[in-house]
């Protein structure tokens, strides 16, 4: 039976969250701000799951399931002030909410 | 018969569908274009002896998630990318003056795609160079073992991420709910 090195698992990881960190840095957009984050939590989830089969454990498809929960408590209030930020700024752009001297 | 080819085929199509996913400019796009790339990232996970996670990854990520994110944008009209501003960047209104608009897309990508090149290469030359990358990842673990360790040391952890659910609720009905009293403005 053949199989999957860990490195490659990990390397597979790595291109995945620094794809959604670009994207997280680059665009301006809030939703896609959003989704980039949800490729990085993905790619986590894929170093955690590749390092728990490495090792025979089931502790790293629980830190999914963590992580999986994490997200969608992320999504929920996330998308939850972007309506906010469209219904009183006309507008999904991050540059908009710099005039709030937050 | 080998189980390699299917998983790296499936990362290909993962990390294909993440640089459209990031570089999109439509948003509903963007967001098919992640559902696919989370169904690759369950193929992988299957390939990588772990079905219960690739359930897990399809039904809950790409199930519940992803169709939150669809609602969002077609209910609420989030589309944020009528003005070529949001994408490409502060260049002249019009859309297909090519020369001056590639310019400002290059500018605006190039600074953090390189920073975060170097940074990856740093990573995949460190996972390389590392002493046991001769571990593999094919020994299946199944779903029973995943629960009795969520239901018994991993316990806390589960009541913890209840709470998390709850605030998110919350959070988001708080937030969504709009400005209907005229007291109370966010």
């Amino acid at each position: 039976m053949s199989h999957i090195p860990l490195s490659h698992a990990f390397i597979l990881a790595g291109i995945l969250f620094v794809i959604g960190f670009i994207g997280v840095i680059a665009r301006r957009n809030t939703l896609f701000m959003l989704m980039s984050l949800e490729v990085m939590l993905n790619s986590v989830g894929i170093a955690f799951i590749a390092a728990g089969s490495a090792w025979q454990e089931a502790d790293g498809q629980i830190m999914f399931i963590l992580i999986l929960t994490l997200a969608a408590a992320e999504v929920a209030v996330g998308l939850a002030l972007l309506i906010r930020l469209q219904q009183q700024r006309q507008s999904l752009d991050i540059d908009e909410l710099s005039d709030m001297r937050g | 018969m080998t189980i390699e080819i299917p998983f790296y085929l499936a990362a290909g199509i993962a990390i294909i569908a993440s640089i459209r996913v990031v570089t999109g400019a439509n948003a509903i796009h963007a967001l098919l274009y992640l559902v696919v790339s989370l169904l690759a990232v369950a193929v992988c996970f299957y390939f990588m002896g772990a079905p219960f996670a690739a359930g897990l990854e399809v039904i809950v990520y790409a199930g519940a998630i992803l169709v939150l994110f669809v609602f969002a944008v077609m209910m609420f009209d989030l589309q944020g990318d009528k003005d070529p501003e949001h994408y490409y960047g502060d260049s002249n209104s019009g859309n297909n003056s090519s020369g001056s608009s590639h310019n400002s897309w290059f500018s605006r990508w190039f600074g953090p795609v390189l920073l975060a090149s170097v940074l990856l290469i740093e990573v995949i030359y460190v996972i390389i160079n590392s002493s046991n990358s001769e571990q593999s990842t094919s020994t299946i673990v199944s779903a029973k073992q995943v629960g009795i360790l969520l239901y018994g040391p991993y316990l806390l952890a589960v009541e913890i991420a209840s709470f998390l659910l709850l605030a998110g609720l919350i959070a988001g009905y708080h937030f969504a709910k709009g400005q209907d009293l005229p007291g109370r403005n966010l």
